[in-house]
């Protein structure tokens, strides 16, 4: 279960990492996506990898066997937030595209 | 301590966001209505800020602790008032006031929502100053953020799209970079409030702690991304000089706002312990390179925009390095050198608007921007209405002087008290009769010369502009818009003449931000305020 999980957050990172370093705005955007992804995968983990158990403390029940619901509501927050700015991000890649005619991160075509 | 008092620590927050939140039922064309909406709530904020900081700077033992929800420390977020995020604030709506003030003049016509994002804006601030726990600050953060990319865009044109997209990218990296630092502090330490972080750092065991100041060094490298150290800071001069003036005079404090989250956390989490001094080096040297690029990047600026941008990058420098130094007496200097720099370059990034109006290259990009953003149906308000200053050469010169003077550190204004403060400071490090060190004598260069090289770029820029002007055309300025400059110039002034008591509060905030104890014990201790219908207090969080 940690190597799965260790193993698809080190992928999308390289993935991510690749893509945002690429001249293309669309990849940029689906890099930073992508790395969005993953961090918010590795904020879910730092809880520590359970499965099939509640995060809901009750009488008697060692804490070890419980999940730890601040990871829970911490990656909540940050997904929401990591969409509201991803969409805003798209918003401008559009506007960067109609005001100069192409999609590279620096407005032109050329390389210098 | 109850009252009401003690709930004007939540109003730097609570106030810009109802208010941001009215001004979106005004339609776009009821201006008026919302310019005065909006600068009725910075009024309001640079009073609840001056209130705040003489309370806190009062004679009675003021607790600053804002207990959200009414949950203890740990369990509930908290705010901290403290005599710096008192001094962040006021600096903070000071300059909201001069920056809105300006923008009436015609900047806050030009596109939607100018007057909801900038409330937004304060929001973010605010709360980032006064919030004590790590997810908190990323939240507001986040917020300021994301206002910030509204009004960077303000105005639109190509030039500010393109500054935009990569000051939305860098930033949305470095948003990811503060997450995976969070999480690692959480996942070692299993805390997030800041207090509760620095009583616990002593009890991690050591190969956990080694974990633990990875995630503090990431979540460190989020905020050097905002303070602009290098090599983290080629996004920042071409941002700041595409931001419209208004929006650049507000920027000045957000870079600063790195400045602060660094100090907070490196004095309370590594200023003692078993990390002691973690990442001090990291920030002298960082800063050290900053200042020179800073420095480098002023001498070769041709555009006064990106002089500007640059002056923030030798300021975030200057002010890293001293970080670095972590000497109680360097530190008062800087503290009274940050707030002095961020009104000079506030003021000075509004200023060159105004002077560059004459020579049309500003008036052509906002004359772009008027068309990009196609607000045809408009009777342009801005011509004819409002009073054209008289003698405005005259003014404007004086104004560009008084900015020359303050970003190279020269006597008489506070530019030089601060610079003075700390380098006396420095050399007198030693024991009484020890010449300083190697070390020290090249930081008081490097500042000395970061100094004269503002000098020389600021009078080859005035004489360019005011002497060898050969189309003789004088801008057209507003009153509106040369006041909030002078303002902030006199507050430098101010800054001056009150140098004394103004040094004795920095000393005085330095002190306490040495010894963490202090605020540690103040978090922990607070207690939820007991329920008035004597319900018990542990029931009145879970309404």
């Amino acid at each position: 279960m940690e190597l799965v999980l260790a193993t698809a957050i080190g992928v999308m990172t390289g993935c991510g990492v690749w893509l945002i370093l690429r001249p293309r705005t669309y990849q940029v955007i689906v890099g930073l996506s992508l790395l969005s992804y993953a961090v918010n995968l590795f904020i879910f983990g730092v809880g520590g990898v359970k499965t099939n158990v509640p995060p809901i403390l009750v009488d008697g029940v060692p804490n070890s066997t419980l999940a730890d619901p601040v990871p829970q509501a911490l990656v909540l927050t940050a997904i929401v937030i990591g969409f509201a700015t991803t969409a805003l991000f798209l918003v401008v890649l559009l506007a960067s595209r109609g005001l100069t005619g192409t999609d590279h991160v620096d407005g032109r075509n050329d390389p210098r | 301590m109850s009252g009401w008092t003690h709930h004007l620590i939540i109003a730097p927050i609570l106030v810009p966001l109802v208010v941001a939140a009215l001004l979106l039922f005004f339609d776009e064309r009821q201006r008026v209505v919302k310019a005065m909406i909006s600068l009725a709530s910075t009024l309001i904020l640079v009073a609840v800020s001056l209130a705040l900081l003489r309370i806190e700077s009062g004679p009675n033992d003021f607790d600053g602790v804002y207990l959200l929800g009414n949950w203890a420390a740990p369990f509930g977020i908290v705010l901290v008032l403290d005599a710096l995020s008192a001094l962040m604030l006021l600096l903070a709506a000071l300059l909201s006031v001069a920056a809105l003030v300006f923008s009436l003049a015609r900047w806050h016509a030009v596109g939607a929502h100018f007057h909801t994002m900038f409330q937004l804006l304060l929001v973010g601030l605010n709360g980032a100053f006064l919030t004590g726990d790590l997810f908190n600050l990323f939240v507001f953060f986040e917020v300021m953020l994301a206002a910030s990319y509204g009004l960077l865009l303000h105005g639109s044109g190509p030039l500010r799209v393109k500054a935009g997209m990569h000051y939305i990218a860098v930033n949305l990296a470095a948003a990811l970079l503060f997450l995976i630092g969070v999480s690692l502090i959480y996942g070692t330490a299993g805390t997030l409030n800041m207090a509760d972080l620095a009583a616990r750092i002593p009890d991690i065991e050591p190969d956990r702690r080694m974990l633990m100041e990875a995630g503090a060094g990431v979540l460190g490298i989020a905020f050097l991304i905002k303070a602009g150290m290098w090599p983290l800071c080629f996004w920042l001069p071409t941002a700041y000089s595409a931001a419209s003036a208004p929006v650049a005079g507000i920027f000045a404090i957000m870079s600063k706002l790195g400045i602060y989250i660094i100090l907070r956390l490196t004095m309370l989490l590594f200023g003692e312990g078993p990390s002691a001094g973690f990442g001090a080096d990291v920030l002298l040297y960082g800063g050290i390179a900053t200042l020179i690029f800073g420095t480098v990047g002023v001498l070769a600026s041709q555009a006064l925009g990106r002089l500007a941008g640059f002056s923030v990058l030798v300021s975030s420098g200057t002010l890293l390095m001293v970080l670095g130094i972590n000497d109680g007496a360097i530190s008062s200097g800087a503290l009274l050198y940050l707030v002095s720099s961020t009104l000079t370059i506030s003021a000075f990034f509004m200023l060159i608007e105004l002077v560059e109006r004459g020579q049309d290259a500003g008036a052509i990009v906002l004359a772009v921007t008027m068309e990009a953003y196609g607000d045809a149906d408009d009777d342009e308000p801005e011509e004819g209405d409002g009073v054209t200053m008289p003698g405005t050469m005259a003014i404007l010169g004086i104004c560009f002087a008084a900015c020359g003077i303050l970003l190279s550190g020269l006597p008489p204004l506070s530019g030089f008290i601060a610079k003075f403060a700390m380098l006396s400071a420095m050399m007198g490090t030693g024991a009484i009769g020890v010449p300083p060190t190697a070390a020290v004598w090249v930081l008081v260069t490097l500042v000395i010369l970061s100094g004269i090289a503002a000098l020389i770029s600021m009078t080859r820029a005035g004489i360019r502009t005011f002497w060898s002007s050969l189309e003789g055309t004088v801008p057209r300025v507003l009153v509106i818009e040369i006041v909030p400059v002078m303002f902030l110039l006199f507050l430098t002034l101010a800054l001056t003449v009150q140098a004394g008591p103004a040094m004795q509060y920095m000393d005085t905030t330095i002190r306490s931000l040495s010894n963490p104890r202090i605020y540690i014990d103040a978090v922990r201790n607070a207690a939820p305020v007991a329920d008035y219908d004597g319900v018990s207090s542990t029931n009145a969080g879970s309404k």
